[in-house]
């Protein structure tokens, strides 16, 4: 049973999709990352993923690294990315921790998974951890109940999205494109076939990710997947203030309604 | 019974490269062939390696791997590969005694394996000449690379221009500064240099954004990455396009002095050309293998690139290594007044020849491989790369300590030319005339 699983039951019962936002921790603060992502929350974000500030996301495009950059700058450690999942959590939002796997290697795997789970965190997305190498975060996500969210890319053959799937729980993240993280004008034409693929081979809700900046974006991924993830063009909006994100996130949130969706 | 005389007949050709041997142990002969010293099918060596990759790059990877394990047992390729070494590249390369330069060296016998020599400079052509054969093998027509001091950059500009390839360069904004003639290089050679401006701007950032280069352009791309670092299998992959350095070294070691070193020196940086001169080494015990680490301004100052001697184990690019990191996991910064060097991870193949103490890593600061640079310049008219002079420095260090009865081998990596500017100001060239 994963931790995400009443999340997408309800969605699924609404007949739409999820939103998922993301937003470094840190970002641009420690105190106003936690501000923007209440505020995601109220604005209708389902799910938001703490993204954790490291010094080498070769994953993310230019918004993300300077993102990055900023709440490592004004002094981001790692023990701060626990007290905003934490903040995220108690006010009632729902948290996974997005992150490169060294920080998280270096804490200690047990221990990140350990300290994630008392925040109330409610799962992980690995972007440079593939299943082959993550006995360590399996053993670790079972012992603290944890939601394991592996990726799969349209690059991925059957045989790895069948390994990948069958490591996943809570959700399986899809790369919409081949690139880095970054808003784009069209979602990759990659990321509906690599949905039907993946759900060949699993039975998990399926994200789509990269690329997603507007509300007409979001209903159109939202017609094939079961979330839509929000990232680069939130982090942009973070930029302009609280009521930026507010706006954004509540046109995405328009955007996953909109989409009549075939029940059952 | 020293000089270049002797290099021809001890290293020419691939199949009697043991000729010479005269301790009765059968040297490794093929560089390609699989063998214990391999990583497990995954590419760990020991815990080290693996492919900490995004799943988008793992395909890539799958097919590289795939095309490399047929290629090393091919002849068509290692065929190839061995003409475009010798008639391309100029191997085998010299082994040269320094007996001036040795003077400074507790009176030890000092032996240069003369990368220097190679076309292009430096050791690196080996590994591109392999890895752009691999590359019209897999039908692939665009070539991205990081450089650092530019030597990898121009290699694979060359090996580019030579296949007929379309070659792009990732070089940190600094070091285009430091290494403009090479930069000029690379573009009179056809390829594109972009500046790299996120991050501390220097090979560590290069990689970084060839990494995101590589990930949106796979299917046509590939990542001529060049040390032997990277996800699996760019660590086994490198080192074997390598090892014909330690090969040859070892066959015209025997030849001019009837025995093997006691100890073969390199500098670390990546440490590909480590690799390839320890490996041909590897199965003689009682040779020590001694990576030599830039110490920069000194350990003590924290301003220094020595991962393997002050790092701790962690993920950069793609593998599990050593790596220069604060406690959050963050990665530090490496300085080096080398722009080769100044790389805060390691190939994972070093930290488990360090875990298991088959090899020592040792540092020196910026000043004493400067030292060693102005030395081999004036006693044997031969000017290094600053990288290969932190190997000479650590061969003065060790044949001070070992005393007159040792024989040391160097590998000089690549030649000092690039390196003109930042000589001329560190010791006032400039001011003087």
């Amino acid at each position: 049973m994963g931790r995400l699983d009443p999340l997408f039951a309800q969605t699924k019962a609404e007949g739409r999709a999820a939103l998922i936002g993301y937003l470094p921790a840190g970002f641009p603060t420690v105190d106003d990352s936690v501000e923007l992502l209440r505020a995601m929350v109220d604005s209708g974000c389902d799910l938001v993923e703490v993204g954790l500030p490291y010094s080498d996301p070769v994953m993310d495009g230019p918004t993300i690294q300077a993102a990055a950059e900023t709440a490592l700058r004004s002094g981001f450690r790692l023990r701060d990315l626990f007290r905003v999942v934490e903040a995220v959590s108690s006010a009632g939002g729902r948290a996974v921790v997005m992150t490169y796997w060294n920080p998280v290697h270096r804490y200690g795997v047990d221990a990140f998974a350990r300290d994630l789970a008392a925040a109330g965190g409610l799962g992980m997305i690995t972007p440079d951890l593939i299943p082959d190498e993550a006995g360590d975060w399996i053993a670790a996500s079972q012992a603290h109940d944890l939601d394991r969210i592996f990726l799969v890319a349209p690059s991925s053959s059957e045989e790895r999205i069948a390994l990948t799937t069958a490591a996943s729980s809570g959700f399986v993240y899809a790369t919409a494109v081949m690139g880095v993280t970054g808003a784009r004008d069209a979602v990759g034409s990659a990321a509906e076939g690599l949905v039907a693929r993946t759900r060949a081979h699993t039975t998990l809700p399926i994200g789509v990710g990269l690329g997603v900046r507007s509300g007409a974006q979001a209903a159109q991924v939202a017609g094939f997947a079961d979330a839509v993830i929000v990232g680069s063009a939130l982090v942009t909006s973070a930029s302009s203030g609280v009521g930026a994100v507010r706006e954004l996130a509540t046109d995405l949130a328009e955007g996953v309604r909109k989409t009549p969706t075939t029940i059952g | 019974m020293t000089g270049p005389a002797d290099n021809g007949s001890a290293a020419k050709g691939s199949a009697d490269q043991g000729s010479a041997d005269k301790d009765g142990q059968v040297p490794e002969h093929d560089p390609h062939a699989p063998g214990p010293h391999d990583p497990d099918g995954r590419g760990h060596f020991g815990p080290y390696g693996g492919r900490f990759m995004p799943e988008a790059l793992i395909g890539a990877l799958d097919e590289l791997s795939a095309e490399y394990d047929k290629a090393r047992l091919d002849p068509e390729f290692t065929d190839e590969f061995a003409r475009l070494l010798r008639d391309y590249a100029g191997r085998p390369s010299l082994l040269t005694e320094a007996p001036r330069f040795a003077e400074h060296a507790g009176g030890a016998r000092v032996f240069l394996k003369r990368e220097d020599l190679n076309h292009t400079g430096s050791h690196k052509i080996n590994n591109v000449l392999g890895q752009a054969l691999l590359t019209k093998r897999m039908g692939k027509k665009r070539v991205i690379a990081e450089t650092g001091a530019g030597q990898h950059g121009v290699a694979t500009a060359t090996a580019c221009a030579l296949m007929g390839l379309d070659c792009v360069v990732y070089m940190g904004e600094v070091d285009t500064q430091r290494q403009a003639l090479n930069v000029a290089r690379m573009k009179l050679l056809g390829a594109e240099v972009i500046p790299v401006t996120s991050g501390s701007r220097t090979l560590k950032d290069a990689i970084n954004e060839a990494l995101r280069d590589w990930v949106t352009n796979v299917d046509t791309t590939h990542y001529l990455l060049g040390t032997a670092a990277g996800g699996h299998p760019f660590p086994v992959m490198v080192r074997n396009f390598h090892k014909v350095i330690g090969i040859e070294a070892r066959a015209q070691f025997l030849a001019q002095t009837g025995r093997l070193p006691d100890v073969v020196t390199a500098c670390v940086g990546g440490g590909s050309n480590a690799i390839g001169i320890f490996h041909g080494f590897i199965d003689d015990p009682d040779v020590r293998l001694v990576g030599i680490e830039p110490g920069g301004k000194g350990i003590e100052t924290g301003e220094h690139g020595a991962t393997l001697s002050e790092g701790s184990p962690g993920m950069l690019h793609g593998a599990l290594s050593y790596l220069l990191q604060d406690e959050d996991g963050q990665t530090i910064e490496a300085y080096s007044i080398s722009a080769g060097l100044d790389y805060p991870g390691v190939g994972p193949e070093h930290s488990w020849l360090k875990d298991t103490a088959r090899a020592e890593y040792r540092s020196v600061t910026d000043a004493e491989a400067m030292h060693a640079f102005q030395l081999l310049s004036r006693t044997e008219g031969v000017i290094p790369a600053i990288e290969s002079s932190h190997a000479l420095a650590g061969a003065l260090k060790l044949g001070q300590e070992l005393g007159p009865d040792a024989f040391i081998l160097v590998n000089l990596s690549g030649r000092g030319d690039k390196d003109m500017d930042t000589a001329a100001k560190y010791f006032g060239f400039y001011e003087e005339s």
